[in-house]
């Protein structure tokens, strides 16, 4: 139960979500601090710094009742030791840090790919994390950490991770940014049927997940719980109301998965040989996203954090189109 | 890690690691018997103590306890369950010799002595463990609570040579390499199973055969099976089989009909020797009941707990009072005297009131002659007609139960059906009597018609001699009357049995909800309704089409039946009278005149949508339509006018009416994860699977204790697999049912209302919602038929994803989040109304399109 306003330190407040969070808890009225490597322009304490660097670390955790971690390095591309450092070290450094400085409570933001071998996920739960199967640097990476943030878990500090579930929401730059700019310049094909159904999660019912997991952090420990809409939808459908909503047309064009899966271990190994950084047009991974089913049971979630998603998809794609709205250039 | 214990060909011990199997319950135990050799048993023991009651388990060959495990997990509260494994099998101590029977059931004796197993006692056997816990019995009579016995045999019916399968492992030359040489005799049995076993439960079978040496026990198995009169065993068999005929204790018989090696037969003889078993047939599994119908372990459970009680005397509402009861043929001999027609063959013969009592009378008698016996069971292959209801009336004079299973269930269906119920006779027409010889049918033959090979007597020579032999007795009313089959829309059809009493209540019922007097006739164009016209009182008339081919009835044929008996009352199945109205166009004025007479028109076997009975009204304009409501196990149980529907307006569901006068119906509310184990209830909105008391229920399942014990479990009360709720006014609204609830995280949702309003949407010609995703945690999809496309059919194409502005418009009204909505150009629907869709099977093919691809291992 919350007594009063907490101390909470978000890590990973420039991104969409972190900066969701760090608002719902300032809207509260919590005393938040945010730790990450470049001005966040939240009107709160702020350290800059990375979640590597242990005195930086120490001095945002000093005094907080809780962390919420959410720091990382989200990418689909770069050398394993970046996401090595970034991803397992950094939570490693923040969970030291935690102890030493005697906080109780740390939520530990994880994602569902940390469970997903590639193979259709319908309607499971949280499972657990699993380095050995996940697919891509990213998901092994977390799951390494998770797998380290849940061993932390004792008498002096609670631990609890959460995995929303493909946020996404106005001024996402991960998911929704890509999505448009591709289907914009026709490089987004429908891969397979499209039926595949997946779980999304709009911004602000991930970020009111995590405020209610700052509070349950406690009484709930030791596991990890998935965050999503509760409302899986057919991945083709999803993709066309996100261009829907930024008024760009919907992929048409279908590549059966097979050829997309093989393309997609063919530019794995050109950008592993070339050391090439920028975005590839397609991976195995990504293949696997768009073609397999993976939505989950919300029930442990809902009961565990006594949370609801109170915006649906249907709101969620009507805020998304209202941002994209304001944000066109005139008489575009 | 210890040694393999398979390479330890002759010591006892434990089996590794199998799946289901705990290993808490293997212990070993060192036993000496009569001759003070001691030998190591391997057991399965659940180690209960002072336990309330044991499960005495006895394997057969060449299996071992594993066969068991299921029921160890599944033991009822207070139950002990011990399963060795017996001598020379499974993990047990090997022998150097065979083990006759007669030691085999000492040697249990004294293995149950060592264990401290005490009364009382269930035994459980499989197989030849059939006989050895049969002897086990016999000797512990005072320990003794029950039997239960899957697939197994005592002796060999007269005239049989034995299990053909087990007589050929048995020849000579062939068992030594067949049963101990090779590993053929192990892997075949487990090969038996249907459907077939995962590969882990097959090889965990054969685990404890890996060797020679570990296999000599499964010949000699075999050897000691008593094929001939001079068997050293053979007086031990003898001495088991026919000392079960004294036990009184309950008897429980799980069966797998589709068994090569224990057929019908072996049933057959069982039921015989103990007439006071239940039965339940698994219908598609086979010898490895255990294995087949991983579901017996539940009904051996509830059937052991129900021993320790007296479940309550089913308190079902009286219907007639006893004296006053009338019987099926008493309208019949009331109109003895009279010359109306009774029966009208359109087309073809009319029979009058008096001859048609007198041809039953003769008929009954006949048959008694002929050698049916009250009680016994004559199954009708004749196509309904003045012949079928002839025969109908006089099985029914003479004591005997007719078993109707009509064409709609298919071939194998109707042979499933017919050879469930255990015939004792065949009445058919030609094509029946051809049928019932290619399904195998037992008993005595008589040709309705011509006289047909095979058959002993046609029914003319049957009303001949009648004329000269005494009428029957009549039977009690309490006894049995008929087996009649359920659709098998979903699953084998399931016999259902009435009593004398419960179908006159039947059409006492019928009779006064639809105000039918002698006055009125009546054409019947709906199989099961064709034959009770004498029973009501009235005339009837069958039209000139095939009546189990729902669908070929014209308005032409319906009128010109109506024309044949002045036709006030009109009963046709919803996909018969799409027909009908359909081709009204075609109607003579002649036709319309004899449709203008009929008052009342009736509609059952799927649901009737109001569109239709409204389309009607150009064909049968003074008719009062109504849908009762109800199934094979209870009808009718509610009714409703297309006044009443329409004044009941859209709800959750389809409006069916009120309940009959003297049915009550509840619901038993659902829990989140859709089961129906709530306390009933009338409460208005509530929703729950649809409980139904009345006069006319049915007695009880043909050979599915269990079926019968689940759906009869608040006593007095049938569950009837309908989901629905009771409104403010006393209306009962269908849902769907029960298999068929989605059950999502918020709570179950039901199909029909959804279904309903999505089909009010323009462009669209039927839906169908379903769940997917585990129980407790479903997302709702619905599959649509858009406008134009190929209305029925097999429904085989792949669902896709509907367009945008379709699954906008389907959300829309949907009423519950709906995950997807796909497209198909028709559904899937069952071939006897064809208007009963198979959500199951739509669930399966969506949900496998919503998995999406499967991807590749990784290398």
């Amino acid at each position: 139960m919350r007594v009063g306003h907490l101390r909470v330190l978000v890590t990973g407040a420039s991104g969409m979500l972190g900066r969701a969070t760090a608002t719902a808890l300032l809207g509260r009225g919590d005393e938040v601090t945010v730790l990450q490597r470049r001005p966040s322009g939240l009107p709160c304490r702020e350290v800059l710094g990375d979640v590597a660097d242990r005195a930086a670390v120490d001095r945002a955790v000093r005094g907080q009742d809780a962390v919420l971690h959410l720091a990382a390095k989200v990418d689909v591309t770069g050398p394993w030791a970046e996401y090595r450092t970034a991803n397992v070290e950094g939570t490693r450094t923040v969970v030291e840090a935690c102890l030493a400085a005697g906080v109780g409570r740390l939520v530990y933001v994880s994602s569902p790919s940390v469970a997903h071998a590639g193979t259709a996920l319908t309607g499971v739960g949280a499972g657990p994390a699993d380095p050995g199967g996940a697919r891509g640097r990213y998901s092994r990476s977390k799951a390494i950490a998770e797998g380290d943030a849940l061993a932390a878990d004792g008498p002096s500090l609670a631990v609890l991770a959460v995995r929303p579930h493909l946020v996404w929401g106005p001024g996402d730059t991960q998911l929704v940014a890509r999505v448009i700019e591709r289907a914009r310049s026709g490089r987004l094909p429908v891969i397979g049927s499209g039926a595949a159904l997946i779980d999304t999660t709009y911004v602000d019912n991930a970020a009111a997940a995590l405020v209610a997991a700052v509070d349950a952090c406690g009484p709930v420990h030791g596991e990890a719980l998935v965050v999503s809409n509760g409302e899986p939808r057919p991945v083709a459908e999803v993709i066309a109301r996100l261009c829907r909503a930024a008024g760009v047309p919907a992929p048409r064009r279908r590549v059966p998965f097979r050829a997309a899966w093989t393309a997609g271990a063919a530019v794995e190994g050109v950008w592993a040989v070339t050391g090439r950084r920028e975005v590839p047009p397609i991976t195995r991974f990504l293949a696997e996203q768009l073609a397999t089913a993976h939505w989950f049971d919300q029930r442990r979630t809902r009961e565990a954090l006594g949370w609801r998603p109170h915006v649906s998809l249907e709101e969620g794609f009507a805020r998304l189109a209202g941002s994209y709205a304001a944000t066109a250039p005139a008489g575009g | 890690m210890t040694a393999d214990p398979t390479t330890a060909d002759h010591a006892a011990g434990s089996p590794p690691a199998l799946p289901g199997l705990d290993p808490a319950w293997s212990r070993t135990v060192a036993v000496a018997d009569a001759a003070g050799t001691k030998h190591t048993w391997h057991v399965l023991d659940n180690g209960v103590t002072d336990p309330v009651g044991t499960l005495l388990c006895v394997h057969g060959n060449p299996t071992w306890s594993y066969l068991w495990r299921r029921l160890l997990a599944a033991a009822p509260p207070g139950w002990r369950v011990v399963a060795p494994d017996q001598l020379g099998m499974g993990w047990s101590d090997r022998l150097a010799a065979p083990r006759p029977l007669r030691q085999r059931v000492a040697d249990l004796g004294d293995l149950t002595a060592a264990l401290g197993v005490t009364g009382p006692v269930v035994t459980v056997g499989h197989d030849w463990g059939g006989v050895i816990s049969l002897g086990w019995a016999l000797e512990h009579r005072a320990d003794l609570r029950g039997v239960v016995l899957c697939n197994t045999a005592v002796a060999m019916p007269e005239g049989d040579w034995g299990p053909v399968l087990i007589r050929a492992a048995d020849a000579p030359g062939v068992r030594a390499a067949v049963t101990v040489g090779t590993p053929v005799f192990v892997r075949a049995t487990t090969a038996l199973s249907r459907p077939a076993l995962p590969a882990e439960v097959r090889r965990a079978f054969a685990a404890p055969y890996r060797s020679r040496a570990r296999r000599r026990s499964v010949g000699d198995f075999v050897a000691d099976i008593p094929f001939s009169p001079g068997h050293p065993s053979r007086a031990a068999q003898e001495a088991i089989a026919g000392g079960i005929r004294d036990l009184d204790v309950p008897a429980l018989l799980l069966w797998g009909p589709r068994d090569p090696v224990f057929g019908e037969r072996y049933l057959t003889d069982l039921r015989g020797r103990l007439p006071q078993a239940r039965l339940h047939r698994y219908e598609g599994a086979s010898h490895l009941l255990p294995e087949d119908a991983p579901q017996y372990a539940g009904a051996v459970a509830q059937w052991v707990t129900d021993l320790g009680t007296d479940r309550a005397v089913p308190d079902r509402p009286a219907g007639p009072a006893d004296g006053a009861a009338r019987r099926l043929w008493s309208a019949l001999e009331e109109r003895a005297g009279d010359d109306a027609a009774a029966v009208v063959e359109v087309g073809g013969a009319t029979v009058t009131w008096s001859a048609l009592a007198a041809r039953v009378r003769h008929l009954a008698a006949g048959l008694a002659t002929a050698g049916i016996r009250p009680g016994q069971r004559v199954a009708l292959l004749v196509e309904p007609s003045a012949d079928l209801t002839a025969a109908v009336y006089a099985v029914w004079r003479a004591g005997g139960v007719v078993v109707v299973a009509d064409k709609g269930l298919g071939f194998a269906g109707m042979r499933r059906a017919l050879r469930s119920a255990a015939v004792d006779a065949v009445i058919g027409s030609g094509k029946g009597l051809a049928a019932a010889r290619l399904m195998g049918l037992p008993g005595i033959r008589v040709a309705a018609g011509p006289r047909a090979l095979g058959a002993a007597h046609t029914l003319d020579d049957l009303e001949f001699l009648g004329r000269s032999a005494p009428v029957p007795p009549e039977v009690p009313v309490d006894d049995d009357c008929a087996v009649l089959f359920t659709s098998g829309a979903t699953g084998p059809a399931k016999g259902v049995v009435y009593t004398h009493r419960q179908a006159a209540a039947q059409i006492d019922l019928v009779r006064s909800a639809y105000d039918l007097t002698p006055g009125d006739r009546l054409v019947a164009a709906f199989a099961p309704f064709a034959i009770l016209g004498p029973a009501l009182g009235i005339g009837s008339a069958v039209p000139d089409v095939d009546v189990t081919a729902p669908g070929s009835l014209t308005a032409a044929a319906l009128a010109d039946a109506a024309a044949a008996v002045e036709a006030t009352v009109v009963f046709a199945s919803p996909a018969a009278l799409r027909r009908v109205a359909a081709t009204a166009q075609e109607l003579s004025a002649a036709q319309r005149q004899a449709l203008e007479r009929v008052r009342l028109l009736m509609s059952a076997g799927a649901p009737v949508p109001a569109s239709l009975l409204r389309s009607l009204r150009t064909v049968l304009p003074a008719a009062d339509a109504h849908t009762p409501y109800g199934m094979t196990e209870v009808l009718p149980v509610a009714d409703v006018s297309l006044a009443g529907i329409e004044a009941a307006g859209d709800g959750e569901g389809v409006c069916v009416g009120a309940p009959l006068p003297g049915v009550s119906v509840r619901v038993s509310p659902l829990s989140p994860d859709g089961r129906a184990d709530g306390p009933l209830t009338e409460l208005p909105g509530t929703l729950g699977e649809v409980c139904v008391r009345a006069a006319h229920v049915k007695d009880r399942y043909d050979a599915l204790w269990a079926l019968e014990r689940a759906t009869s479990r608040d006593a007095g009360w049938h569950r009837t697999g309908d989901v629905g709720h009771l409104d403010a006014e006393g209306r009962l609204w269908i849902e769907g049912r029960l298999q068929h609830v989605v059950t999502t995280a918020t709570g179950p949702v039901t199909p029909v209302g959804i279904e309903q309003r999505v089909e009010r949407l323009e462009g669209v010609s039927a839906a169908a919602a379903v769940g997917v995703g585990p129980a407790g945690a479903q997302v709702v999809a619905v599959v649509v038929v858009p406008s134009g496309s190929r209305r029925r059919g097999r429904g085989r194409s792949r669902p896709r994803l509907a367009g945008a502005d379709l699954a906008d418009a389907v959300r829309s009204v949907a009423g519950v989040d709906v995950a997807a909505v796909l497209t198909v150009p028709a559904l899937p629907v069952d071939i006897r109304h064809q208007s009963k869709v198979d959500r199951g099977e739509v669930a399966r093919r969506v949900a496998r399109v919503l998995a999406g691809a499967r991807a590749p291992r990784r290398s």
